[in-house]
């Protein structure tokens, strides 16, 4: 996790098109100014970036599926549940499953995983729509280079 | 088996929870039940669901935007009572 830049996904692991699934990884970074307020003595990755790490992992897999040519916005998360601690050097495994594309909007069920138990879930509602500027498609090119997106990546859908 | 319009006051009266009988088929669910984008994505999400269709949302505010449609005509709840029975006699045919 690159925490100042709020990427929160390390690595896509895999992205299955016929089955509209993603996994990502990611690695809570060891020291970050966050855990001097969240929290003093008790450092903890804060529950608001977990969400954030799953609508990540969501929206990945849903630039794949519009083929990068329209962007995922958060619009909702329901029924997030945070079931344990994640602590700084912990690694974690993120899915998601589409579960409907709607006209102009998707919903998808997210999850992690630390060491196979699960750590929290939730339900997120995104708006789909045209990038707003060429600006933001290269970024976003940029970072999913990073991540390993790539345009052979969905390739088994 | 209920009507199209009960089937959708229902999934609204419950989704925005608003009293089930004040939702009419004259009710316009934006000016009238005071629905906004987000809370109609969630009924967008349970129409699709209950009637196993992809209301074209998009196309149908992009004809508004246009000036080629009012808002009347899918967002009163007769009236998308009537889109969503042809878009199930289309998906059947």
């Amino acid at each position: 996790m690159r925490l100042e830049y709020f990427q929160l996904i390390d690595r896509i692991v895999d992205i299955n098109l016929a089955d509209r699934k993603i996994s990502t990884e990611a690695t809570v970074p060891t020291t970050s100014t966050i855990f001097e307020g969240h929290f003093p003595g008790f450092p903890l990755m804060p529950g608001v970036l977990l969400i954030e790490a799953m609508a990540q992992t969501s929206g990945w897999l849903l630039v794949a599926v519009n083929r990068f040519e329209r962007m995922p916005f958060l619009a909702a998360v329901k029924d997030a549940k945070l079931r344990t601690f994640v602590t700084p050097g912990q690694k974690v495994s993120i899915s998601a499953t589409l579960v409907h594309e709607g006209s102009g909007y998707a919903i998808t069920k997210a999850s992690i995983e630390l060491d196979r138990k699960s750590v929290c879930d939730a339900a997120i509602t995104f708006r789909i729509m045209d990038f707003p500027n060429s600006e933001m498609r290269d970024k976003m090119r940029e970072t999913a280079a990073l991540v390993g997106f790539s345009t052979e990546v969905p390739a088994n859908g | 088996m209920s009507s199209t319009f009960d089937t959708i006051a229902n999934i609204i009266a419950e989704t925005c929870d608003i009293p089930r009988d004040s939702i009419k088929p004259e009710s316009h669910a934006i000016n009238d039940l005071g629905i906004d984008s987000l809370d109609f994505l969630d009924i967008a999400f349970a129409i699709d669901k209950a009637f196993g269709i992809k209301l074209p949302l998009e196309q149908w505010t992009q004809e508004v935007n246009d000036g080629k449609a009012t808002t009347d005509q899918y967002f009163v709840l007769k009236n998308l009572s009537a889109r969503i029975d042809e878009l199930v006699a289309a998906k059947g045919a």
